[in-house]
């Protein structure tokens, strides 16, 4: 499989800059890539675009040659975003996160260090760390073919910063995903990537 | 005293209360035949006393008794008028959100346009076209209060679409009915709740002082409008237990139902309260 943004612009406002101005960028799903560039290059904005939270003004985002799917169709390509409190509805309990996905029966939660009692709670009563993990379980869907993890590990302590990628990177060699990582920290790219692709040339 | 009971008893007391008055006037209303309330012509105008604690009116009623059966009619319009309008209000707030741009514009135009418009009058013009009565008065009383709920709904659903939990959710393929009833829906529950509350006491004053005024209830009602309404003719004379008596019981009961509704408000929305 092959995630392409083929000549992409994008401004979030007429009135504003360019984000991006005829951008392109490939990525096969055997690869690993660390997208890195200081704050304000638009590394977000392109996770945002590449896994079609947003549209491009101009150009396209292509999936094995087609368009990415519209509305009320299951992703291929699921984002993870950097604060899992926002990303998680504050009014559902943990369970029913992973329900909304169908991830709840899956081997994947233990393997994550999920404990099964969190899954009572409400998401103000985990740390961010363990909501992460929920974020991460509930975006590796059987149908996922390219993850794209923006900064998700940047407010998390260093153990588990490691599990969650140890994780993630063990289930992208098992089921072929291709891996799309935000990061300003050089040495996890080094460490996580096979490419590493710096915005700012 | 506010050392002892806080927020979250007050709430509890203010809602026993509130039940004792709403099952006593219901139960008064069952209880109570018209027989009770035949005129007596040989008891008429009678000061308040251990077997009339209220007095007597001009055709010598029983005014406890009236006053009992009339809150009975004023909590049925309440009940019926403010769950009308709160329902109202909650889809067409949410429609108003998730819909398209025309149908948004439209029910905002039309919000302001029901609530530019003094409720006393719009509500005397609709009951009036609907033939007075119980029935004119409903609709007048459901139609004029939904506007105000239906803006705070309408603006935290616009707040509630752009959050991240949102977005992707539709990226894991759920439709916008799904996640109307499972995102959406149960963020709006509290603020249902306290609308409604707070309609209520709204529904029966209006219902009162449209009575009062002689365009929503038949005289032969007992209603708290139309004893009041009675009551202003012998007021001049001294006689002032038909207006004191009933006025009171229902400044009382809007106040109890208003002071639920606010303080639940609070307690659900701990911010609100510094407004």
């Amino acid at each position: 499989m092959q995630l392409e943004a083929k000549n992409i612009s994008f401004r979030y406002s007429p009135k504003q800059p360019w984000i991006l101005k005829n951008f392109d960028f490939t990525v096969n799903s055997s690869e690993k890539v660390a997208l890195v560039a200081p704050s304000g290059y638009g590394k977000s904005t392109l996770a945002l675009l590449l896994s079609g939270y947003l549209r491009p003004v101009s150009g396209e985002i292509l999936l094995d040659g087609q368009p990415l799917p519209d509305k009320n169709c299951i992703c291929p390509v699921q984002l993870i975003y950097q604060h899992p409190e926002k990303a998680i509805n504050p009014r559902w309990r943990l369970r029913k996160v992973l329900e909304e996905s169908g991830q709840l029966n899956n081997d994947l939660i233990a393997s994550l260090g999920i404990e099964p009692a969190w899954l009572d709670r409400f998401p103000r009563e985990l740390s961010g760390g363990e909501l992460q993990r929920f974020c991460v379980a509930r975006a590796l869907i059987s149908e996922v073919k390219f993850l794209i993890c923006d900064e998700i590990s940047t407010m998390l302590d260093v153990i588990t910063q490691a599990q969650i990628w140890n994780k993630i990177l063990e289930q992208a060699e098992e089921r072929d995903i291709g891996i799309i990582a935000v990061t300003h920290n050089m040495e996890l790219a080094k460490r996580i990537s096979t490419r590493i692709f710096d915005m700012t040339k | 005293m506010t050392k002892y009971i806080n927020r979250r008893v007050l709430v509890i007391i203010l809602t026993v209360l509130i039940a004792v008055v709403v099952a006593s006037a219901f139960l008064a209303s069952i209880f109570i035949s018209d027989s009770d309330v035949e005129p007596d012509f040989s008891n008429t105008q009678l000061p308040p006393s251990l077997e009339h604690p209220f007095g007597t009116d001009w055709l010598g009623r029983d005014l406890f008794l009236r006053t009992l059966k009339g809150l009975s009619t004023s909590l049925t319009v309440g009940v019926i008028a403010s769950v009308i309008s709160a329902v109202a209000a909650i889809l067409i707030g949410v429609a108003s959100a998730v819909g398209s741009k025309f149908i948004d514009s439209v029910i905002t135009w039309l919000i302001d346009l029901i609530m530019g418009v003094p409720h006393t009058v719009l509500i005397i013009l609709i009951s009036f076209a609907c033939g007075r009565g119980l029935k004119g008065l409903l609709v007048g009383i459901a139609v004029t209060h939904w506007t105000s709920l239906a803006r705070l709904i309408r603006g935290e659903v616009l707040q509630l679409r752009t959050q991240q939990y949102i977005a992707v959710s539709r990226r894991l393929g759920k439709s916008s009915g799904w996640i109307l009833v499972n995102h959406l829906l149960p963020h709006l529950v509290p603020q249902f709740i306290v609308g409604l509350i707070l309609l209520f006491p709204h529904a029966i004053l209006h219902e009162a002082s449209i009575s009062f005024l002689g365009y929503g209830l038949p005289p032969e009602q007992p209603a708290i409008g139309i004893i009041l309404a009675e009551s202003t003719k012998y007021l001049s004379a001294g006689i002032w237990w038909p207006a004191v008596f009933p006025g009171l019981l229902l400044v009382v009961i809007v106040l109890l139902i208003d002071r639920l509704g606010e303080n639940l408000r609070i307690l659900i929305d701990p911010y609100s309260a510094h407004e």
